[in-house]
């Protein structure tokens, strides 16, 4: 037998690694989730309102950044089954993340930090 | 359906397909892939390959010639051969030329052809979207030149330094035509590294794991995501100056507070990893061609992808070194100087690897070779002058000089361009079926060598002696005459070199048909998969899925060890290398949606720059080719199985095309 | 054993094997093609919207005294209600998914055009905001603070547009029996396109909007 049907025989019935068929979250659980981030959303908004507009400006910052973050994990985690998936996927994305945050952010320090400009 | 192809790789026989073959309902899905006309629906990667190899060879004449315009202007003082607005838009359009539409498609043209063939896929993982590349770099490129005859070419060098872009200092529009060209053959580099990653990462053959893998895959696989990453960030730039020049926009108005320095920034976070994408291909090139001649294998295969990626990597974090006149404060400039000078370590690790590689090995210097060490030779000494500007106070001297410009032919020419002609005398076989003429490969060589080091390496004095690059000209009383005329006539004689690899390709060819030698599906005696298969390349690439199980698979095929430990030979190519017969190959069919698609973008890019509208034509094409191609598969079983009929789910189709039947069981 | 016999086995074997046709069994990481390639595609977009988003960000700081700023035009309240319009049809989008996944076809149709609707809204929201700001004086080519927000945004709503469409595409796909519980996959892939526009969503919210402003100079 040629090495082409042993590519098949050997690929086709491993559903190991069929990710969509993992046992994927309920219905639930992504209501759930998307409560918790209706909470969250509504905390930043809630920074908005003057009573909270008397919080030094790094609290302000500290808060609404934590908040963000989190946010876009859950997102990313849960609705785009990164949490579930092959690691390849969160690397590639993770990479892109991190090297615009890294570059950016040092464009920024040349910037505002050590600049001149 | 549109969004993503669904069936990337439909190839063996029987894959389940959905029948529509026209699927506009007027136009019939072309089949052919013989005759002229299956080149613009082509979606075969060797074809590609091939269109990408001649696109950029024809381009570099182009360039070339754009080079010598600029020489023949610089060899007199006070000459006036060409007028000042030509002369900055030939400068322009050669630096851009060079780079754009001629290392980065000829690399294009390497990685399309082998990286399937080396690890053993029978096409890259989106076939499509592979034509749609090659058509959208195309257009980009056309685009690009016609600007000569619609006002003038650009002008304002080939990084565009705001605000001498801004339609206020640069009138005409010649930097339109810059934002929009390069905006889409960027589009064509985005989907080329995304197909190709998904290529190299997904279509492995079973035992290609990734250590395995040839060091030129790897490079690419490098080059392909620095494309990935780096592309988003010049789009964003050449975004901001379009919008900038088209619709008033203020990001580079300083007037409005604008920063020229933010377009300085987005460019070279691009620029930086570009000059990598540039050299790494030919890094990979010649991690091929040097084991295969020095008859070893390659030195420190971990350290040589170990560096490969360390170089993809740091490459991120140095790109203001090329802004430390720009007033960036003492402490970036510092931090940049330092990371630059880290970032020479890996490109050292792989200079002493391929030294290494050649140390003790029986070496045959025929021209691939010959280029090989050229490339090692001079990319570094393109290196060590490049490790002079990491140290900020000579680079303050240098900048704008002709030290930068030897600097960076040293490495662009000297490095890439080199190893590309490598590559070319390498591959050559195993594309058209025959070698290249070695006697017109040694001359090619030579005039080519002496010529580059006539031209560039004079340039090192005039930068130190103070001449500035981009001007259109000098004084007698500057003192530049004599090295300029040496430069000049340096270029001539690099001419001549190009001349001899035009006229070597026709000999060969003439020569190859007048009397064909048999040569064999492997000519070299060489290491990689590509080789397992015949000369030139049969349309399915290999009669069987190779299976794979050392670095270097191809080469264990043919020598074993004895009792003693001397290598043996224990099998001949001709015997264990596929024949090319087997015809049951079910291949991704031709589409003529690729074409159509992307050359709805150039009309969209005059649409910007002379009248909106054209993007009533622009946008009917454009929408065309999307609808046309989500509604075609992938793959057509009828161009593989001969079948006339379009009649669905017939049950008179034989046993390999049993499950279009459950396809459309499926679908009722 | 021949070429012919060997493709024909496989093709038996494809026959009932192709409900997972383009889920990746055939690649060497057991990974989907087609799911990879969104993957790094939207690796690639973080770089472009970085970009964007720094631009805007260094803009908002640079901008000259007595200009027309974010804190003259922003209106919270209404942005926070687009937000959780595209907060919510993320889920509809899981919604959609999770339903066609397992074969209950009625609810992925609702479920799709819910989605495409919610991002239809936040659409039309943008328009509205970007008329009002219009009006009051922030035009595209105003100030630097004008061309950075609007290029920001107006990228994040093409992005939200193009979703559309395609959310659109499966849903007639669908319609026409062409998309199925088998390319569930398909399904997935917008779905990853659609959350990631949300995230940058997320994104701009937290920086453009909330983060503190200038003082307003009206
Ligand atoms: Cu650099």
């Amino acid at each position: 037998m040629t090495d082409l049907a042993v590519n098949h025989d050997s690929d086709l019935h491993d559903g190991s690694h069929d990710d969509e068929h993992h046992d994927h979250p309920s219905d639930w659980f992504y209501i759930k989730i998307a409560l918790i981030l209706a909470f969250f959303t509504l905390i930043e908004v809630g920074t908005y309102f003057e009573s909270v507009h008397n919080a030094p400006e790094w609290a302000m910052y500290a808060v609404l950044t934590f908040l963000m973050v989190v946010k876009f994990v859950m997102v990313g985690a849960y609705f785009m089954h990164l949490k579930y998936d092959t690691v390849m996927f969160r690397r590639v994305f993770i990479a892109g993340i991190v090297l615009a945050i890294v570059v950016y952010v040092i464009m920024f320090l040349a910037y505002n930090r050590f600049g001149f400009a | 359906m549109a969004i993503t192809e669904d069936r990337p790789l439909a190839l063996e026989s029987g894959e389940v397909v959905t029948k529509n073959n026209r699927p506009l309902g007027a136009l019939t899905r072309p089949q052919s892939d013989v005759g002229w006309a299956s080149w613009f629906t082509t979606v075969d990667h060797k074809k590609i390959g091939i269109m990408y190899g001649v696109g950029s060879l024809f381009f570099f004449l182009f360039g070339g010639v754009e080079a010598l315009l600029i020489r023949i202007q610089l060899s007199q003082p006070g000459n006036s051969f060409l007028s000042e607005s030509l002369y900055n838009q030939v400068f322009t359009m050669h630096g851009v030329t060079m780079v754009f539409l001629v290392i980065m498609p000829m690399a294009a043209a390497f990685a399309n052809y082998l990286l399937p063939l080396q690890v053993g896929a029978r096409d890259v993982a989106f076939p499509r979207l592979n034509a749609f590349s090659f058509w959208c770099w195309l257009a980009g490129a056309i685009f690009l030149n016609t600007s000569w005859f619609l006002g003038g070419a650009p002008d304002g060098g080939w990084f565009a330094y705001a605000p001498n872009t801004s339609a206020t200092f640069a009138p005409g529009n010649g930097m339109d035509f810059y934002a929009i060209g390069l905006q889409i053959a960027g589009i064509a580099s985005l989907v080329s590294a995304i197909n190709l990653i998904v290529t190299v990462l997904n279509m492995r053959a079973p035992g290609m794991t990734l250590l395995k893998m040839p060091i030129f895959t790897w490079m690419m696989l490098v080059v392909q995501f620095l494309l990935l990453f780096a592309v988003p960030v010049i789009t964003i730039a050449l975004f901001l100056l379009t919008f900038d020049r088209s619709f008033d926009a203020n990001f580079f108005n300083v007037a409005e507070g604008g920063s020229p320095l933010l377009w300085q920034h987005l460019f070279w976070i691009f620029g930086h990893p570009e000059v990598y994408i540039l050299i790494l291909p030919a890094f990979g090139i010649i991690s091929e061609v040097i084991p295969t001649f020095s008859r070893k294998p390659i030195f420190g295969y971990p350290f040589m992808v170990g560096s490969g990626i360390a170089i993809g990597f740091m490459g991120w974090g140095v790109w203001a070194h090329h802004m430390f006149v720009s007033g960036l404060g003492p402490i970036s400039v510092a931090a940049f100087s330092l990371s630059t000078m880290f970032i020479a370590v890996p490109t050292g690790v792989k200079i002493l690897n391929w030294l290494a590689t050649m140390w003790g090995g029986r070496l045959r210097f025929n021209t691939s070779m010959l280029f090989a060490v050229g490339v090692i030779t001079m990319f570094t000494i393109g290196g060590l002058s490049g490790v002079t500007h990491a140290v900020a106070p000579s680079d303050t001297q240098q900048t704008d000089t002709y030290y930068i410009v030897a600097h960076f032919h040293y490495v662009i020419f000297g490095g890439a361009l080199l190893g590309m002609f490598s590559g070319f005398y390498f591959w050559w076989p195993k594309v058209f079926g025959h070698k290249l003429n070695e006697k017109w490969g040694k001359i090619n060589f030579w005039t080519m060598l002496i010529g580059f080091n006539v031209t560039f390496g004079p340039m090192h004095v005039l930068g130190l002696q103070g001449m500035a690059r981009r001007h259109h000209s000098y004084a007698e009383a500057d003192g530049f005459t004599v090295w300029n005329q040496v430069v000049s006539l340096g270029s001539f004689v690099i001419a001549i070199g190009v001349l001899a690899f035009l006229i070597n390709v026709v000999v060969s060819r003439r020569e190859a048909k007048r009397n064909p030698v048999e040569m064999g599906p492997d000519p070299w005696d060489a290491r990689s998969l590509e080789w397992s298969t015949a000369s030139p390349t049969p349309v399915h690439n290999f009669d069987k899925d190779p299976v794979v199980q050392y670095q270097d698979d191809w080469w264990h095929r043919k020598w074993g060890t004895n009792d003693e430990g001397t290598i043996v030979r224990i099998a001949h190519p001709e015997d264990i290398a596929d024949d090319g017969s087997n015809t049951n190959v079910h291949l991704p069919s031709p589409s003529y949606w690729p074409l159509v698609l992307s050359f709805s973008l150039p009309i969209i890019g005059y649409a910007i720059i002379f009248s909106l509208w054209l993007l009533i034509p622009a946008g009917i094409m454009f929408l065309a080719g999307f609808v046309g191609w989500a509604l075609e598969p992938a793959d057509d079983p009828e161009a593989a199985h001969g079948h006339d009929d379009h009649d669905d789910h017939g049950d008179n189709h034989d046993a390999a095309t049993v499950s279009v039947g459950a396809e459309g069981a499926s679908v009722d | 054993m021949t070429e012919t016999a060997v493709a024909s086995e496989a093709a038996a074997a494809t026959d009932h094997g192709h409900a997972h046709q383009s889920s990746g069994h055939d690649t060497s990481t057991g990974i989907s093609n087609n799911k990879l390639m969104m993957w790094v595609f939207l690796g690639s977009e973080c770089l472009l919207f970085g970009a964007l988003i720094s631009t805007y960000m260094l803009y908002k700081e640079r901008l000259p005294d007595g200009e027309l700023g974010p804190s003259d035009v922003f209106d919270i309240p209404f942005t926070s209600l687009s937000s959780f319009v595209l907060l919510l049809s993320s889920l509809t989008m899981v919604l959609a998914l999770s339903a066609i996944s397992r074969g209950d076809y009625r609810n992925f149709r609702i479920w799709t055009l819910t989605t495409a609707t919610l991002g239809a809204i936040f659409i039309a929201g943008q328009i509205y905001e970007f008329t009002v700001f219009y009006e009051e004086g922030l035009g595209y080519t105003t100030n630097i603070f004008g061309s950075s927000f609007y290029t920001l945004t107006g990228f994040h709503g093409v992005h939200v547009s193009f979703g559309i469409i395609m959310l659109l595409a499966i849903y007639i796909m669908h319609r026409q029996g062409r998309l199925n519980q088998d390319k569930a996959e398909t399904v997935e892939i917008v779905g990853l396109y659609w959350h990631f526009v949300d995230i940058v969503w997320i994104l701009i919210f937290t920086v453009v909007y909330l983060f503190p402003q200038p003082e307003s100079v009206l």
